[in-house]
């Protein structure tokens, strides 16, 4: 054993000394010293607050026709009830009884329109404002709103997916770190936050890795930033250190609030994300999974609404009553809605062609409905909005220009997106 | 519960002597791997050619070559999906014969850990990540299966058609569950197994043709229902998986539903191209639709198969695929007679022909090619130019560790001798139960493994303050920190031991310096120096990359 870790000596390498040592005496600026903590900016409200974006996502494919726009009665209708909203003349499943209560907080488009039918295409679609294209990775709406308007002081990331599914949001062109920083079991304390080691024992550690830091940076110029270690290192250590990280724990929540969103993955995934908003956040999404509904479709959206219904109710409420609403983008949306033919599994499939999406908050309109759907499921919906026109309203409300055009790495200056705000939600 | 503690250290305590007395025990034995032959001759020129015309034409010179223990810890993330142990380095050295990287090579393909490692690697985009309902479809079983036919080489045009095409139970002929995970909801997808078949093997994806025709290729909707038609017959029930010509005494076509009308039409199987390579005697009312799509896929004339087997193998190697996305290759360009063709057309080339596909031999090719032993460093570039040169193929690119590398290569860091199958079940204890948090929070790319991705925050605070991390560099009595700390002498040795256990070489008399300070004391702090320097390398950039 002692042969086998101390062998004879052997020279070391003199070439890969000589580089080593003009590295570390030519600094490259790699310093994990620690930035000043600015004050948190979370009391700030109406214009004076940087707007956010919270995105409710319902990964699978939410059924219209059992959440926001019930054809009850109909052929296609099942055996789906209506309830009356706070929106006059505007009926919702009788799943979502609570949040038929806030219905008026937020706009209703029943005519969300898209071309794309697979999972995983279709929520790249209705993330991104863009159809997939091979040759460039477009950013999720999230990382372009973290992007255009940086959040000053903030020491948590910019850009969080709480519960994600397969597919959380990414950076794509404008760069990882931009993809969102997933939480998987919202609620607690993000994992792997505490620093075990002394605030001496961890200077003298972060001193040792910006000298290691150096040699591999040596005949790789650019390459720590590309790898983006360096920053992440620095950005983890800055937020193990600010009180910011509170956040995401809602232990100091009142139960009863608690109880209203619903001890329910999404349920606190919602709480947190109203206090990451709060805390200067600039893009939030929740995912609620299991909206598959090819089998049982009726039973699978009860279990859903379950969780739903609550937390998104008690969300609307909640932005409302802490005056975060105007200054806070909410959008529910799912990747397609499901068929208006019921299969023989008593199921609904994948149906990109009308389907719902509520919008509003950040100083949009309020209580508006958008388009209608063919209660026999066979003619266009009316007023159709398409996923690019949804995207280039909720840019306009960030206070984000739509038509910005971004030099992309293959030296394509693409639009933000290629849409047009809907007006109607401006008036 | 106070009283449960005095019990638990005392078990500790028992289970340490055990262990220790295990270690120390194998330690007398000859385990030493000792010098490895070379078995069959590799010919990497026409690669080497095809680099050397491609910088000539980019005009860029390539980087030099790399160290040897750089290339040899490369060739352990490849195939093992470990780093080297500090055991293996001093064996590895101590071979002062020629060709030694082509020998170890050699040897590391024909351990065990390569084609259990290549197994669940391969498996990921033959049968998804999903462990399965055990009931109809058995991944353990497939890749167990997998990984003995990746351990004798045996023909990869062969085992193809055997997922393709086999019958049987999942669990007496693990290759149907090729055929199985496909079964949701009591339904077997066939659009889906289809989809599958074309991105696993020919390295293209039509699945988006099941809804509209594939925006730049050549896939048609009616290409993808006729691929999904030669699944039309396959049946599964108590006697496996089966293709049927009736069900019920009714003729069992496939149907697919209209997107238009909603009707149900039947689809007879239909190759998008090349219809001559179905096997002669095959008819499209045949009974063995499955096979005879086996027979077409893995065809001799069939370019998209061997070229697919190809880029797969390039990018689990370098840990990106030649061409990106792994499984989306534009059509092959036309050759003419005596044509060497692209990069994947030449790689191809080495291990193709019926019954000759055979995987390893593509991978010594690849391996002993120029491109794969260049350095990761320029020494004399500017950024512009370093990113020329990568662009260029003209060094070595970096990627980033893979979870499962990151959990082995930080697991064998943390012992002296080399962790295989045969180390204590302690040990692999340990790498199994703590592998399951740190994938989650480190970010499995699942199935699309081979995606460029740089760092990010959560893995930065995972190899500060995770637990596996902490607890590999703790000073226990058998880690590799403890015993460097007692039997690698003063610090700077202790120092060049520890990068040799971490990072696979020696360090930097600055890097020596850096971390020798780790062990001047400090007053009102206990010093756990080997801790430290653990810490340090293991947050090293270069420890999350291969390079």
């Amino acid at each position: 054993m002692e042969s086998l870790i101390a062998p004879p000596t052997h020279s070391t390498d003199a070439r890969l000394g000589r580089r080593s040592v003009l590295a570390a005496a030519a600094s490259l600026g790699l310093s994990f010293a620690l930035p000043p903590l600015p004050a948190r900016a979370a009391d700030r409200r109406g214009e004076e607050r940087e707007k956010s974006l919270l995105v409710l996502w319902m990964q699978g494919g939410m059924s219209q026709l059992e959440s926001f726009d019930p054809h009850p009665g109909s052929p296609i209708g099942g055996p789906t009830k209506a309830i009356a909203t706070s929106l006059k003349g505007t009926q919702f499943a009788d799943l979502f009884e609570r949040t038929a209560e806030h219905a008026h907080k937020l706009n209703l488009i029943r005519s969300m329109t898209s071309a794309e039918g697979d999972h995983e295409r279709a929520t790249y679609f209705l993330k991104t404002g863009y159809r997939p294209d091979p040759t460039v990775r477009h950013p999720a709406a999230g990382a372009v709103a973290a992007s255009a308007k940086p959040a000053e002081g903030l020491a948590i990331p910019a850009h969080v997916a709480l519960n994600p599914g397969q597919w959380p949001p990414r950076g794509g062109y404008l760069g990882p770190g931009l993809d969102a920083f997933q939480v998987h079991n919202p609620g607690g304390p993000p994992a792997n936050l505490r620093d075990v080691a002394q605030p001496g024992r961890r200077a003298r550690r972060l001193a040792g890795l910006d000298v290691l830091s150096q040699s591999f940076s040596a005949g790789r110029p650019g390459q720590l930033r590309r790898t983006r270690h360096a920053e992440a290192t620095d950005e983890a250590v800055t937020m193990m250190d600010s009180p910011q990280v509170k956040a995401f724990e809602i232990e100091d929540e009142p139960d009863v609030l608690k109880a209203a969103y619903g001890d329910t993955r999404f349920g606190r995934g919602c709480l947190v994300a109203r206090r990451l908003i709060e805390t200067g956040v600039r893009a939030v999404e929740v995912t609620l999974n299991g909206f598959d509904t090819h089998a049982d479709n009726f039973g699978g959206m009860a279990t859903q609404a379950e969780t739903l219904d609550p937390a998104l109710a008690a969300l609307l409420g909640d932005l409302a009553d802490r005056d975060l609403l105007e200054s806070t983008v909410v959008l529910v949306m799912t990747e397609f809605g499901r068929t208006p033919r019921i299969n023989p599994l008593d199921g609904r499939d994948h149906w990109p062609k009308g389907f719902s999406c509520m919008v509003g908050g950040g100083g949009l309109a309020s209580g508006r409905v958008i388009g209608g759907t063919d209660p026999l499921g066979e003619k266009e919906p009316t007023d159709p909005v398409s996923v690019q026109d949804l995207y280039a309203t909720v840019y306009s409300a960030l206070g984000i220009e739509p038509d910005y055009e971004e030099m992309t790495p293959i030296g394509r200056p693409l639009k933000r997106v290629e849409g047009t705000p809907l007006a109607s939600l401006f008036a | 519960m106070s009283f449960f503690r005095p019990s638990r250290r005392w078990f500790g305590l028992v289970a340490v002597g055990v262990v220790s007395a295990v270690t120390f025990a194998s330690a007398r034995l000859d385990r030493s791997p000792g010098t490895p032959r070379v078995r069959h001759p590799v010919d990497a020129a026409a690669i080497d050619a095809f680099f050397e015309t491609r910088w000539e034409e980019e005009d860029v010179t390539p980087a030099p070559e790399a160290d040897d223990l750089i290339v040899l810890r490369r060739l352990s993330l490849a195939l093992h999906g470990t780093i080297p142990s500090l055991e293996e380095i001093r064996a590895f050295e101590a071979d002062a014969g020629p060709d030694r990287l082509d020998r170890w090579t050699d040897r590391m393909l024909s351990e065990r850990r390569f084609a259990d490692y290549w197994a669940e690697r391969l498996a990921r985009a033959l049968v998804g990540v999903h462990e399965g309902n055990l009931i109809l479809f058995r991944r353990d079983r497939f890749k167990a299966w997998l990984a003995n036919r990746l351990h004798q080489d045996a023909p990869w045009d062969e085992t193809v058609r055997r997922m393709i095409g086999g019958d049987g139970m999942w669990t007496a002929k693990p290759e149907v569950n090729f055929v199985t995970a496909e079964i949701e909801n009591d339904v077997l997808d066939r659009e889906a197994l289809a989809g599958r078949t074309v991105r696993a093997f020919l390295g293209q994806r039509i699945d988006c043709a099941q809804c509209h025709d594939h925006p730049f290729a050549e896939w048609s909707q009616d290409d993808f229902e006729g691929l999904a038609a030669f699944y039309g017959r396959t049946q599964y029930g108590l006697t496996g998986v089966r293709d049927h010509v009736k069900k019920d005494g009714e003729p069992l076509e496939f149907t697919v539903q209209d997107r238009e009308t909603l009707e149900d039409r039947v689809v007879m199987p239909a190759v998008p191209f090349a219809p001559d390579r179905l096997p002669e005697t095959f008819a499209a009312d045949s009974e063995r639709r499955r096979a005879a799509l086996a027979e077409w896929v893995t065809h001799a004339d069939n370019r998209r198969f061997g070229r697919a087997t190809a880029n797969r193998v390039w990018g689990l190697l370098f840990g990106r695929a030649w061409s990106e996305p792994v499984d989306d290759l534009p059509d092959p360009e036309p050759l003419a007679p005596g044509e060497d063709g692209d990069l994947l057309d030449r790689l191809s080339a080495t291990f193709t022909g019926p019954g000759e596909y055979r995987l390893k031999h593509l991978i010594r090719v690849i391996t002993r090619s120029r491109a794969f032993r260049l350095s990761s460093a320029a020494p004399e570039a500017n950024e512009d130019e370093y990113e020329a040169m990568a662009r260029a193929n003209a060094l070595f690119p970096l990627t980033r560790l893979r979870p499962e590398q990151m959990i082995g290569a930080m697991t064998q860091a943390g012992s002296v001798r080399t962790l295989d199958a045969d180390s204590p079940l302690f040990v692999r204890a340990i790498r199994f139960t703590r592998s399951v948090d740190f994938v989650r929070d480190y970010g499995d790319p699942g199935e699309e493994e081979l995606t460029r991705e740089p760092g990010t925050v959560p893995q930065a605070l995972l190899r500060m303050n995770g637990n596996l991390p902490r607890e590999l560099s703790k000073a226990q009595p058998f880690g590799a920190p403890s015993r460097l700390t007692w039997f690698a002498g003063p610090p700077p040795r202790q120092v060049e031991a520890a990068f040799l256990c971490v990072l696979s070489r020696r360090p930097a008399p600055a890097e020596t310096a850096a971390l020798v300070r780790y062990y001047e004391p400090t007053p009102g702090e206990a010093g756990y120096p080997i801790e430290d320097v653990y810490w340090t390398l293991f947050n090293a950039p270069e420890f999350s990359w291969n390079h």
